[in-house]
């Protein structure tokens, strides 16, 4: 009789990593469907591209470092970068941008590191950022939401021609400023003069923009249920935009910084408060690390926002927080039991 | 009895599919009776017993056939009526697979047992004498690693012991022993906590009991109208979540005392019993039965029959297993314990030991093999079933890159291996057997380092020797000049000072009695020089021993996973990612870079350098488990 030799625990109870990806992936279809509603077909298109060249640059570096291809490529970890990186870039962005900033993400933000796990930054803000300060103005060039583009929404094929073939259409019929721009720059309007100025307010936020947020919320929360992250970071950093947008709102004025609500609602926030600061990788390890990370998020997302001269910030705030990964670790180790004062102090009645 | 609960749960901890309705249906079933049973002298952490009967003997149920030997260690008795046919070395229940000294027990069949003496008016019985027939009992910790139970209580007697916890959590999956213990002699476990409350006086008693097990509480709240524990009894119904029955957690979850780091609940002035223990209390002293059978739960899906049998210390697995159904032909993995802490065994002739709550007799589909571990994304799933709040995933990069400092200075000894890490692990990582190897290594080096510190002693010793004998050939010398007008005379004091405070530059206690010696006014060379070999050899002797018993705390540690399950781990593993390599080209490790060390495999997949390195390393492995093995064997027969 041979009998098999192991070491305890003889079983396991939990998602494994090909799985949590695939869910993560999964969870951003709300986010996906709703942009591709507001903003046409651009943001699928980013999607499908940048996953593909994150794929097949992962598949090239892990075939150079003589890695088993299947065993990695099987983590999804490389899919779920590109699709990341893909909903984070604006519609119409030519198609080797796209394929540019995922090969960055990939082989400079994570396989040059190591692969899987070693990584200190978040690869898809890597590519991002990659490409913000490489094409500007490409990167800044967003779709007009859904009923505000002069000439319409664009077609599948015209959203495809301007990715693919970048040049052969003009693009200033689709594309306009973002809320957060626009309301950046809106010189001495108030908040309330702005909005009926130029219609880009939105019912909570932003035009097209509320909706998406809410959508990558619904994704976020349905995630938290599923037990793939704790509330801690994305928490800690919606609580912090919210307070400081709550300080600097200034009663709506010309001088103010924009509403909780508007902050919540506009641009990245809740697409990088549950998908990108809830990367395990280049995020804390601890629960109260975690809370830490994301209140460092939601401080540099709103002095960027407020006071840079970027557009939005989700990309630089984690990125920062990245570097602050290993001090927050060292200073949040939570007290091992038996070592101090106990927990739970004194005896049950 | 009061009740108390739901309390608060743990932080961190799992709930594992629970397993148990498949063994807790049954009433407990008497176990068969074998041909022979083998009786290991050493069923627990500490010494081994002393045989008291030879091959040839004939013997009687409950008779006594080894004594406890050194502070800690347990009787051992003859569990039927039969003829010893040996004492030699047999495999025991290990993770290494090891032999020990066991007494080997031909079963006539009779089954006939010395008549029970029971300690009539135990209730006003004094401490002593409580002790004393706990001990003649041989009753061992049935619930963990088998303490022997009048140890135990007599430490804890020594200090002020304010609760006495009975353990009836039972957290892990598939174990139903305690449950049932309790659902039908719930009478007896609090007789037995009784018995310890006696001994031990506590302000109260509180039982843990998991909410999985309504017919256990209601049993118990049963038994309690009839039988007077001694000390207000409170049963604290806890949640079901695993680890709530180790000890440092239960003893948390129901006093709000956290056992300080390295020490022990006594420490904060709880005792932790197993209700089996409780019981078996019980039956030593109110019945005079010592422990010769235990409940054990035989489960898992390769057996028809599932459920707990009272069996008879000694009966082989094998027997045990096909009382019970076993299918052979699904068996796949064979576990002495749960599926969580349990370990595998791999001969199935090993006997059920003091220490055998479980043996789970798992199919390949119920217990699958892990699959390969990929890299760790630092998820913290792991720090968030910690129950002893570590980071785990801190502890195993630390352990990979063999930093072992560090993870000592993260906690690595507040690990108590429950396992709840590795099973959330994301990337399937075997986070347990990382920090097995990384206390391996740090008890290895803390060895290194005593060898290193005894062989300074030595080495300063025999300085202070040859100082001390210079001085008294200068003495010596001095003595014949002057000694022939002065025949007697009184040593030189300044001489004698010299000598005395170069012995005691030594500097080791056991050298009291040789500097203890030049001290003595007219006292000559040679008296001293005896006096000298005296001590030296006293402290010899004394080294021996503690290296034997250190040596022995090795082997037998169930608790501690000394050298030979370090090396059975190892060469398991080792063993494991050779068939990998050679079955489908895939290295379970593959997925880890390796960052220097050498347990873990490249991922050059199908590597004949590879193939061949790993070869050696497990001949290597074996050669080094065979000395370790024969050197236990040896020592059984002196």
């Amino acid at each position: 009789m041979s009998l098999r030799s192991a070491s305890s625990p003889h079983g396991r109870g939990a998602p494994d990593t090909s799985a949590v990806m695939g869910l993560v992936i999964v969870a951003t279809t709300p986010g996906l469907a709703m942009l591709v509603l507001q903003f046409g077909w651009g943001p699928l298109l980013n999607v499908a591209l940048a996953a593909a060249a994150a794929v097949a640059a992962e598949a090239a570096l892990l075939v150079l470092r003589r890695r088993p291809l299947a065993l990695h490529l099987g983590d999804r970890s490389a899919l779920l970068t590109g699709v990341l990186l893909g909903l984070s870039l604006p519609p119409f962005l030519p198609w080797w941008m796209t394929m540019v900033g995922a090969g960055f993400a990939i082989v400079l933000g994570k396989q040059l590191y190591g692969g899987l796990g070693q990584n200190p930054f978040n690869p898809a803000m890597v590519g991002y950022v990659v490409l913000l300060v490489s094409f500007p103005v490409a990167m800044t060039s967003w779709a007009a939401p859904r009923g505000l583009a002069p000439d319409g929404a664009a077609s599948l094929l015209e959203s495809a021609r301007a990715v693919l073939a970048p040049g052969s259409v003009a693009l200033d019929g689709w594309t306009g400023a973002t809320p957060l721009d626009s309301f950046k720059y809106r010189g001495a309007l108030t908040a309330e003069e702005w909005r009926e100025a130029t219609g880009l307010g939105g019912l909570l936020g932003g035009r097209g923009w509320e909706w998406v947020n809410l959508a990558f919320l619904a994704g976020g929360v349905w995630m938290i249920r599923r037990g793939l992250f704790g509330w801690h970071a994305p928490g800690a950093m919606l609580a912090t935009l919210a307070v400081l947008a709550l300080l600097f709102q200034d009663g709506g004025s010309s001088e103010g910084l924009g509403s909780p609500l508007f902050h919540l609602c506009s641009g990245a926030t809740m697409f990088g408060a549950f998908f990108i600061v809830t990367d395990p990788v280049s995020g804390a390890t601890s629960p109260r690390g975690r809370i830490v990370f994301g209140i460092g998020v939601g401080v540099l997302l709103f002095v960027i926002r407020a006071w840079g001269t970027y557009p939005d910030a989700v990309a630089f705030a984690v990125l920062l927080m990245n570097l602050a990964v290993p001090t927050i670790d060292r200073y949040t180790r939570p007290r091992v039991y038996g070592h101090g004062s106990p927990r739970r102090g004194g005896a049950p009645s | 009895m009061e009740f108390a609960g739901p309390v608060r749960p743990l932080p961190g901890g799992i709930t594992p599919p629970e397993e148990k309705a498949l063994s807790s249906g049954s009433p407990i079933r008497p176990g068969p009776l074998p041909a022979a049973l083998v009786l290991p002298l050493v069923q627990h952490l500490g010494a081994p017993a002393e045989p008291c009967v030879a091959p040839g003997d004939r013997v009687l149920g409950g008779q006594v056939l080894a004594r406890p030997d050194g502070p800690v260690s347990a009787a051992v008795h003859a569990p039927t009526s039969g003829r010893v046919v040996a004492v030699e070395p047999r495999p025991v229940p290990h993770p290494s697979g090891l032999t020990a000294p066991c007494v080997v027990l031909e079963v006539d069949g009779d089954d006939r047992f010395l008549d029970p003496s029971p300690l009539a008016g135990w209730r006003d019985a004094p401490p002593e004498v409580l002790l004393e027939a706990i001990a003649a009992a041989g009753v061992a910790g049935l619930g963990g690693a088998g303490f022997p139970t009048a140890v135990k209580a007599a430490a804890g007697g020594a200090r002020r012991v304010d609760t006495l916890v009975l353990d009836a959590a039972e957290c892990e999956p598939y174990i139903t022993a305690d449950d049932r213990l309790l659902r039908e002699r719930a009478g007896e476990v609090l007789a037995g906590a009784a018995v310890l409350a006696r001994l031990l006086r506590p302000e109260r008693i509180l039982i843990g009991i998991e909410d999985n097990k309504p017919e256990a509480i209601e049993a118990l709240r049963a038994a309690a109208d009839d039988v007077d524990p001694g000390a207000p009894l409170t049963c604290v119904v806890v949640p079901t979540r695993y680890p709530s029955g180790g000890e440092r957690q239960l003893v948390e979850l129901l006093t709000g005392r956290e056992v300080p780091a390295g020490g022990l609940p006594a420490d904060v002035g709880v005792l932790c019993q197993n209700v089996a223990t409780a019981a078996a209390v019980h039956r030593a002293v109110a019945r005079g039965e010592p422990l010769v059978s235990r409940i054990t739960t035989v489960t898992g899906r390769a057996v028809a029959r599932p459920g707990n049998v009272e069996v008879r210390l000694g009966t082989a697995f094998a027997d045990l297993l096909a009382d019970a159904g076993l299918d052979a032909s699904a068996l796949d993995r064979l576990l002495m314990g749960g599926p969580m802490m349990g370990f595998t065994i791999e001969d199935p002739s090993v006997p059920v030991v003091k220490t055998t709550n479980c043996l789970l007799a798992a199919t390949a589909a119920e217990l699958p093999p892990a699959p390969p571990a990929r890299p760790c994304i630092r998820c913290g799933f792991c720090a968030e079933v910690c129950p002893a709040s570590l980071l785990p995933q801190q502890l195993y990069w630390h352990a990979r890159s063999r930093e072992f400092d560090a993870a000592r200075e993260l906690g690595l000894a507040d690990c108590i291996e429950c396992g709840a890490c590795a099973w959330v692990c994301p990337s399937t990582i075997p986070l347990v057997q990382y920090y097995r190897f990384a206390k391996g290594e740090l008890r290895e080096a803390e060895r290194e380092r005593e060898k290193a510190e005894h062989a300074r002693e030595r080495f300063e010793a025999r300085q202070a020797r040859q100082a001390r004998e210079a001085a008294e050939r200068a003495e010596r010398r001095r003595a014949r000049r002057t000694g022939k007008r002065a025949p007697g005379g009184e040593a030189d004091p300044e001489s004698s000072a010299t000598a005395a405070s170069a012995t005691g530059a030594s500097a080791t206690p056991s050298s009291a009695t040789a500097a203890a010696a030049p001290e003595a006014p007219a006292t000559d060379a040679r008296e001293r020089r005896a006096a000298a070999v005296e001590a030296a050899v006293a402290r010899a002797r004394a080294r021996r021993e503690r290296d034997r018993s250190a040596e022995a705390a090795t082997l037998y540690g169930a608790a501690e996973d000394g050298e030979l399950a370090r090396l059975g781990a190892e060469l398991a593993d080792a063993r494991r990612r050779r068939e990998a390599l050679r079955a489908d080209g895939g290295d379970p490790n593959v997925g880890e870079p390796n960052l220097g060390d050498p347990n873990l495999g490249d991922p050059n997949v199908g590597d004949p350098d590879l193939l061949a390195a790993l070869d050696a390393e497990i001949a290597e492995l074996e050669a080094a488990l065979a000395r370790v093995r024969s050197r236990l064997g040896g020592g059984a027969q002196p």
